[in-house]
């Protein structure tokens, strides 16, 4: 009995009870799906966390957690506690160790995306993924007090061409009650995609920034009629008083260390310096136990798949047994009809693997704009990677052997039965 | 001889040791089929007709040497893959019914033991399978049935296309275990015309079972499985 016409008999077999078998390679598609879904996004995830700064050894604010100082400062999550002053920052911008530093000042919105104050610095020496630098698509950096440059998704999602004039708003809300509108910002750049949190962010200056709150008063809007015109603003000589944080780059990785120590036990003021890439793998370990039950549960999910697949093909055994019967009487041994099963099983589980990958790609089209949108992580769409194809095998290689406990059964029935045909 | 059994004992082993036998169930001194010979095997059913027909399939083991022999070989000497290949190759099995394999089409079902059995194949003479099924359902009336689902098929003529995947390939013996049983009278003797006409073309020996003694006169000798089975205790 060759193997040609064993998988021949299979795929026909397979075929003959279409509908249970249909259901079972969705059910095993879905839960593969789920499977190289959740790796995937996990390591896309990682990446696209990892690559979002480089280059930068350290990173420095007010005093507070490392990991909420990562969020804000990088990635636009959650927000700052306390500012720190231009003093400090300016200490260590002029600091002999220090190759560059990047000023960094937070608070402010337009239509639910962060405005970012920073200067000439940030356009020069920002990195990310590697050796990558901000590059405009259109216009010129913010060079004016009233100047904004737009991250691309920013200039996509609202359409503003450059020479807009834009209102920014008070803190983070989509709907902001505090607008600053009586000073807009002229839109005078626009970024290139970088699919980093970059895209969803507006520049300003630093200047820029102190302008829109020179005439506050300990956080609350001026009163009506006491608000300082745009004109006036630009006669005034505005000095920048504090920063959230900056970004920095010693001149060597050793001078890091020192430098972080230094920020550390600044006397001046209650400092934190972090490493983004130290950080960043502590935040991956607070992660870490939900990736790792995400991914306990999604194998288990594989594992019902699978067994969903034992049963359908467990209780065809009884009305099978007399097609076994007749492959017996045309020359199948026993051993051929163990292989008949196993092979049923296997092309399932293979049928449900490619069906699976399939869907995951469709999934993460679908997914792809979304998660961008709402959480800012890209999701790379590429082919599967040497892990996901190892998950993918294994399910095979599962399949096959989940195959072999309906296999062994209809084994010992073949035995057993001979020729004797039983209805 | 075609089919040569000389003193063959068998037992079913019951339990784990070769030792804790069960009763003897065939005790046949000496049986022969000559090459061509058509031979009515009738008997009650528990006269152990379906454990002989299984001896001589090779689906069970033959006990010795030298007791059952096919086509001059001897069972009990081959491994049970090769007796399996053995039976495929040279043995054409009809049932009494539910004979065909559901999801396979007519020509499908014929030509099952060729795609399973190369040797059975070469013995096509080179004629391809679809030639070979046009030409055995032709003979057998089913031709316009070929490419239809075999649970269309009224039981006659799903007993046909059985004959015609018996037939293919040509095997030198037909086993046909109440192959009628299924059909009434008047087709019962149609459809046995139809196998011994397409027999003779090949010159196939038929080992024909039943407990309908009314068909005896078709065939050249008839065979009573009580008389020469010497087994005392006989269980259904």
């Amino acid at each position: 009995m060759n193997f040609s016409g064993l998988l021949r008999l299979a795929v026909q077999s397979i075929r003959n009870r279409a509908l249970t078998t249909t259901l079972t390679v969705i059910s095993i598609a879905l839960s593969v799906a789920l499977l190289i879904g959740v790796e995937h996004i996990r390591t896309s995830a990682r990446e696209s966390f990892q690559g979002t700064i480089s280059q930068t050894d350290l990173i420095v604010g007010a005093r507070s957690g490392p990991i909420q100082l990562l969020l804000y400062s990088v990635f636009h999550m959650g927000s700052a506690t306390s500012n720190i002053s231009f003093e400090s920052y300016e200490k260590y911008r002029d600091h002999p160790a220090v190759e560059w530093t990047i000023p960094i000042s937070l608070g402010d919105s337009h239509r639910g995306y962060r405005v970012v104050a920073t200067d000439q610095n940030f356009y020069e020496h920002y990195r990310y993924r590697g050796d990558r630098r901000i590059e405009l698509q259109d216009g010129t950096t913010a060079g004016d007090i009233f100047d904004v440059v737009l991250g691309s998704e920013v200039a996509a999602k609202l359409n503003y061409p450059v020479g807009k004039k834009i209102v920014l708003s008070h803190g983070m809300a989509t709907r902001s009650l505090l607008n600053h509108e009586d000073k807009p910002f002229t839109v005078v750049g626009i970024l290139k995609r970088t699919s980093t949190p970059v895209d969803r962010s507006l520049y300003i200056t630093l200047e820029g920034m102190e302008a829109i709150h020179v005439d506050w008063q300990s956080g609350a809007p001026p009163m009506y009629g006491e608000e300082i015109p745009a004109e006036r603003i630009r006669a005034m000589n505005l000095k920048v008083e504090q920063i959230t944080a900056f970004l920095l780059r010693s001149k060597s990785r050793m001078l890091t260390l020192q430098l972080q120590r230094e920020v550390n036990t600044d006397a001046g003021e209650a400092l934190l310096g972090i490493i983004p890439g130290v950080t960043l793998s502590e935040l991956w370990q607070t992660i870490g136990y939900a990736e790792s039950a995400l991914l306990i549960v999604t194998v288990v999910v594989v594992l019902v798949g699978l067994t969903g697949m034992l049963m359908s093909i467990y209780t065809s055994l009884n009305e099978r047994r007399r097609e076994m019967a007749i492959l017996r009487s045309l020359g199948a041994g026993p051993r051929k009809i163990l292989a008949l099963f196993v092979l049923e099983s296997g092309l399932l589980s293979c049928a449900g693997c490619v069906l699976g990958v399939v869907l995951e790609c469709l999934g993460l089209l679908v997914a792809q704009p979304v998660v961008e949108d709402q959480l800012g992580l890209y999701l790379s769409i590429d082919f599967l990677s040497g892990v996901e194809l190892a998950y993918l095998a294994l399910v095979v290689a599962a399949g096959f052997l989940i195959g072999l406990v309906p296999a062994a059964r209809a084994y010992r029935n073949a035995l057993a039965d001979g020729l004797t045909i039983r209805v | 001889m075609t089919i040569e059994i000389n003193q063959l004992k068998f037992a079913y082993i019951r339990g784990r040791r070769a030792s804790e036998t069960a009763p003897v169930i065939l005790d046949i001194e000496r049986l022969q089929l000559a090459s061509g010979e058509r031979v009515f095997l009738h008997g009650p059913s528990g006269s152990g007709k379906t454990t002989l027909l299984g001896l001589l399939g090779g689906v069970l083991a033959a006990p010795g040497p030298g007791q059952i022999q096919v086509l001059g070989q001897d069972l009990a000497a081959m491994s049970g893959p090769r007796r399996d290949a053995f039976r495929g190759s040279h043995l054409g099995y009809i049932f009494q019914m539910f004979n065909l394999i559901p999801y396979l089409n007519v020509e499908e079902n014929i030509v099952l033991p060729c795609r399973l059995n190369p040797e059975r194949r070469a013995r096509l003479n080179g004629r391809g399978l679809k030639d070979a099924a046009r030409e055995l359902a032709d003979h057998l009336g089913i031709a316009e049935y070929l490419e239809q689902p075999v649970t269309r098929l009224s039981v006659g003529q799903q007993q046909r296309v059985a004959a015609a995947r018996a037939l293919i390939g040509s095997p030198e013996i037909i086993i046909a275990d109440e192959p009628t049983s299924a059909l009434d009278a008047d087709r019962r003797e149609k459809f046995i015309e139809l196998l011994f006409r397409n027999c003779e073309e090949s010159k196939a020996t038929v080992l024909f079972v039943s407990h309908d003694r009314a068909l005896l006169p078709l065939f050249d000798r008839g065979v009573s499985l009580p008389e020469i089975n010497r087994a005392t205790e006989v269980v259904a």
